[in-house]
């Protein structure tokens, strides 16, 4: 019963999050409308654009998720394995067989992506394949396919592209509001009230990123991996492949190469640096605030309590 | 006339019911079936490898003739059994077959030139991943066995079970050693 209430939850934040995605591309809008002088009549267009990116994000966030990762198709006879750990593992889940990708990266890591089981997808690093072995990477690709089964893949890549979308629109229009608000005030200085709701609205999207951010992490919850290390243990009935796995990745420091922070919660650990953002220039506490995943130590604890 | 509707809620209501229940019982009683099939599927594809594999190690290893035997003739029993047999004679024959299986793979531990032949590491690997879907489709049709035997049990759908004959199903049980994967290392 537990899974079905996930799968259901998860469906419900999906249409939650496209609405709130929606709405938020409207407001941008009136914001936009307001300060270039367009008037309202761009609200009804901007609307209709933002249901068009999401119902885009909706049948192509995988595509996109799987080509800003670099992923291609793992063809070829040095996939078999994985091919096969695959094969054996959806007979054990009940589910059809995923599209299988390959990452070039040295780093060890893996994500799931699609909007339902029929149409997912795997991928993982050729570190991956390298470091792990058979049991280990059964392990991995286990709790990937539990990703699959609880659709949780229909939620993190629709807030993968949605979010980016979102913040990508906020962005510009900051950009937007730079140079527009330095013409307008060239132009007619002393609009007293028009000047002050510029300025509010200005506040107002550079609000919405990290906005945005927050919606991403509504999203994500890091309960879900514990979550899926556990259902994908209920598949490979066998914890201490999946264990030895984490401390694998535990013991790596490589960083994914085409991961943003954008993408960070798909994967199956965290492809970010961890050392690297808590010395590093910008809003260290911030980042930590939004790491996506759970420690891994916590992660292994739960896992050897089973 | 508000009694007749409330009356004609509760019946449509209780109709429906009475549709998604035994729908739901239909699909997990042939979801069984599908099951069982896929055991029967890996079982084939594993029976189809190991002549090739004892080709290949012939190749390398042909005086170990009676090991060749044991298992050309273990895979022999196997496949009758499956055709024929009880659930109990298939699982012994299984088990046998496993056992020479290893003992074919002891044998080829003793031929360097072999374990580092392609073809016969390719086969390695096929087999032992058939091995692990064997044993994931037992699990996947014992998981679906509880959930059917669940519901034909509990209240209120079990009435439904009784009217239509929707029996109990067994499990698939074999050797406590054949019901994990054979995790082979290499």
């Amino acid at each position: 019963m537990g899974m079905y209430e996930q799968i259901a939850r998860n469906k419900r934040r999906t249409f939650v999050m496209l609405a709130a995605f929606v709405l938020l591309i409207a407001l941008v809008a009136v914001a936009l409308g307001i300060l270039f002088q367009a008037g309202i009549a761009i609200v009804p267009i901007a609307i209709v654009l933002a249901i068009a990116l999401a119902w885009g994000s909706y049948f192509y966030s995988d595509k996109i998720a799987l080509s800003a990762s670099r992923a291609v198709p793992a063809d070829g006879p040095e996939y078999r394995r994985y091919h096969n750990l695959v094969e054996g593992l959806i007979i054990a889940a009940g589910l059809p067989k995923p599209r299988l990708y390959v990452v070039d990266d040295p780093a060890p890591n893996a994500f799931a992506t699609g909007r339902n089981p029929k149409h997912a997808a795997l991928a993982v690093t050729t570190g991956l394949l390298q470091q792990m072995n058979r049991v280990e990477l059964e392990g991995v690709l286990a709790h990937e396919l539990s990703h699959v089964k609880n659709y949780d893949i229909l939620v993190t890549t629709v807030a993968v592209t949605a979010v980016g979308a979102v913040a990508l629109m906020a962005d510009l229009g900051m950009r937007f509001l730079w140079f527009g608000g330095r013409a307008g005030r060239r132009d007619n200085n002393d609009s007293g009230p028009v000047g002050l709701i510029l300025v509010i609205l200005a506040f107002a999207l550079l609000l919405l990123a990290p906005f945005a951010a927050q919606l991403m992490q509504f999203a994500m919850s890091r309960r879900r991996e514990l979550l899926a290390d556990a259902s994908g243990v209920q598949l490979t009935r066998y914890p201490p492949g999946l264990i030895s796995a984490l401390e694998k990745l535990q013991a790596d420091h490589a960083v994914v190469h085409h991961a943003t922070r954008a993408t960070a919660q798909m994967w199956i650990e965290q492809p970010l640096d961890r050392d690297q953002e808590k010395k590093g220039t910008k809003g260290s506490w911030l980042n930590r605030a939004f790491d996506t995943h759970p420690p891994l130590e916590e992660r292994i604890a739960a896992l050897k309590a089973m | 006339m508000l009694a007749i509707i409330i009356i004609g809620v509760i019946v449509v209501l209780f109709l429906l019911y009475l549709i998604f229940a035994y729908n739901k019982l239909v699909r997990t009683r042939n979801q069984i079936d599908n099951a069982h099939s896929q055991i029967d599927v890996q079982l084939k594809r594993r029976y189809d490898l190991i002549p090739n594999l004892v080709e290949t190690v012939k190749g390398y290893a042909a005086h170990e003739k009676s090991t060749f035997e044991a298992v050309t003739a273990a895979r022999a029993n196997a496949i009758q059994a499956q055709e024929g047999g009880s659930p109990a004679q298939q699982a012994q024959a299984e088990n046998a077959l496993s056992g020479t299986l290893k003992s074919l793979f002891a044998v080829a531990e003793q031929y360097p030139d072999l374990k580092a032949n392609q073809n016969f590491l390719n086969l390695q690997e096929e087999l032992t991943s058939t091995e692990d879907r064997i044993a994931y489709a037992r699990q996947f049709y014992n998981d679906s066995v509880l959930g059917y035997n669940n519901r034909i049990q509990s209240f209120p759908s079990s009435i439904l079970a009784g009217a239509f004959h929707f029996s109990k199903r067994e499990y698939f049980e074999g050797d406590p050693e054949a019901t994990g994967p054979v995790k082979v290392q290499f």
